[in-house]
């Protein structure tokens, strides 16, 4: 993969918390405009690779990359200027807020209007601007499909269409690159194809670069460009979804490896 | 008959002055989780450097006014900065330990650079007292009840309409979250402290015409304090609220007690009894978020 069209590039990041090791040289990139997957077993690092790409931790050793610029270093309110964006896999949409006010906090970095001119609202184009926001958010919300709900407050809602508020809030900053953090979790299986199509739209029509974390392997394997797979803290693997299907370390990876197919080596599992 | 009226509405003037500075208390607890002991002390700070601006430099009092106000921004900064940020993280008991040895600081400070006498404020208005409809208000009071409404119509519009109150309640809501959507946490906090070391040395100034300044004025602290329980420590309107309640009981008490009962000092008790019937009632104060939660 060449340099330009990457979008994001991890270079062999490992990220240790005291002796235990979340995450040790992993390297891999993603392509401007690709659907993307980590999967892995539970306590694999997947989340914790999430957090180094957003800024939330900073990797013991290895660089992230994004849009060809270094960003390790930054933090995460800088990063989400630079255009990522991202979910979480606990919900944490601001529960007391209405969910336009939610998603208009996504807007924040970019309206530019200061303290200052916002007083001199209509004189200063603040409220031109700010009317172009309510389109934009406008937009996202007709998008996703929650015009129903946009006055109610956030902390009542089903769990379904708290998250669909979440993956609003994060596509309201247009980041170039989404991460989601399981965006299908204890959802019922309408609720995983809406959500599926609207992911798919995201990268199809709104051409967001997407890192997903997911276990649902259909979904995955459906909707995903590519796969890596991290096990241990370690990408064992990294492909097409078919490759991946057939590749003998996720097999073990995931189903246990009494299989003599097993490559990685010796783990020692507790 | 005319006592009660005047005390009723000296009670709502300094109600809501109290309210403006439960305001400021409820403004820092709710973006950064810090409860701020140390309010009562930018009240006397404020209205010692504006006294010292005023009489000591003779500048005019709309200058020497502003001066004052971005002094005490600067000073608030300045504290978040230096003082709070690395209390980031700690447990709660250490940071609200660390606010009452601002406070101390800030008195002993005031006290050793401005000295202990009360002072009183050069005349700026020219006359002692307005009648209004036969009551006698004094000027200081007038301006402080306009610009308290002013400052609160402003608090309004700020957490309901800007993009930075915006982003100040989530960072109340969320830290995490909210620096992943690209709001600049350090920036939210500073802004608190700003906001709320210049309304409170506002209030300051308006008190210390009125009194005199001295180091009493740090009192109107911890008198805020019932104000602020009262209304929830998390609800701006609560806030305005229960200064209001406090300010118009402590009137009311003094009242009933001068008058009546003669049993002395209703005047300083009073708000804390209401503040205990209403905790009973009503534990997260009259306007304090609950938790929302779906199980």
């Amino acid at each position: 993969m060449s340099e330009e069209t990457a979008i994001l590039e991890a270079r062999s990041v490992s990220l240790q918390f005291g002796g235990v090791r979340a995450l040790s040289d992993v390297t891999f990139s993603v392509t401007r405009g690709e659907l993307f997957a980590i999967i892995g077993p539970n306590g694999a690092g997947k989340t914790s690779m999430m957090n180094c790409i957003s800024g939330r931790y900073t990797p013991t050793s290895g660089q992230v990359h994004f849009k060809g610029r270094d960003v390790t270093g930054l933090k995460p309110n800088k990063r989400a200027e630079l255009g990522i964006g991202r979910t979480f896999q606990n919900l944490a949409l601001f529960g007391h807020m209405s969910v336009l006010d939610n998603i208009m906090v996504g807007r924040h970095h970019l309206l530019k209007n200061n303290f200052l001119n916002g007083a001199l609202y209509w004189l200063g184009g603040a409220q031109k601007e700010e009317l172009d926001h309510r389109r934009t958010v406008e937009d996202i919300i007709d998008f996703l499909e929650i015009t129903h709900i946009r006055k109610a407050i956030a902390g009542t809602l089903s769990y379904g269409l708290r998250k669909r508020v979440e993956l609003a809030r994060a596509v309201a900053l247009k980041p170039d690159l989404i991460l989601l953090d399981e965006p299908m979790a204890g959802m019922n299986l309408e609720e995983k194809e809406d959500m599926a199509r609207f992911i798919i739209d995201l990268n199809e029509e709104w051409g967001m670069s997407v890192i997903m974390i997911e276990h649902d392997m259909g979904v995955v394997m459906d909707i995903s460009h590519r796969v890596a797979v991290l096990d241990f803290g370690q990408k064992i693997a990294d492909g097409l979804p078919d490759e991946i299907m057939s590749d003998p370390r996720v097999k073990a990876a995931y189903l246990g490896d009494d299989d003599d197919a097993v490559g990685g080596g010796s783990r020692e599992v507790a | 008959m005319d006592l009660f009226f005047q005390l009723l509405i000296n009670g709502i003037i300094v109600g809501t002055l109290y309210g403006v500075v439960a305001m400021c208390f409820v403004l820092i607890y709710k973006s950064t989780q810090v409860v701020n002991f140390a309010q009562g002390e930018f009240l006397l700070i404020g209205a010692w450097i504006c006294w010292s601006i005023l009489v000591q430099f003779e500048i005019p009092f709309v200058f020497g006014f502003l001066l004052t106000l971005a002094f005490m921004a600067a000073l608030g900064i300045f504290i978040q900065m230096v003082v709070l940020r690395p209390m980031i993280g700690e447990p709660i008991i250490s940071v609200i330990m660390v606010t009452i040895g601002l406070s101390i600081f800030m008195r002993a400070f005031s006290n050793w650079v401005f000295g202990q006498d009360t002072v009183g404020y050069p005349d700026v208005f020219g006359t002692s007292s307005v009648n209004i409809g036969g009551l006698q208000v004094q000027p200081a009071y007038l301006m402080s009840f306009v610009i308290s409404l002013i400052i609160m119509a402003g608090f309004f519009y700020f957490f309901r309409y800007s993009r930075h109150g915006l982003a100040m309640r989530a960072t109340a809501f969320n830290q995490q979250v909210a620096q992943s959507l690209g709001i600049s946490v350090k920036q939210v906090f500073a802004m608190a402290w700003a906001i709320s070391a210049m309304v409170s040395a506002l209030a300051g100034v308006v008190v210390g015409m009125v009194n005199g300044v001295s180091s009493a004025l740090s009192f109107i602290g911890i008198k805020v304090f019932p104000a602020v329980i009262l209304g929830g420590l998390d609800s701006i309107v609560g806030a305005v609220v229960g200064g209001l309640i406090v300010g118009v009981l402590e009137n009311m008490a003094e009242y009933v007690d001068g008058q009546f009962l003669h049993w002395g000092n209703m005047l300083t008790i009073a708000p804390f009894w209401v503040l205990i019937i209403i905790l009973v009632v009503k534990p997260y104060g009259l306007f304090g978020t609950k938790d929302i939660e779906r199980v």
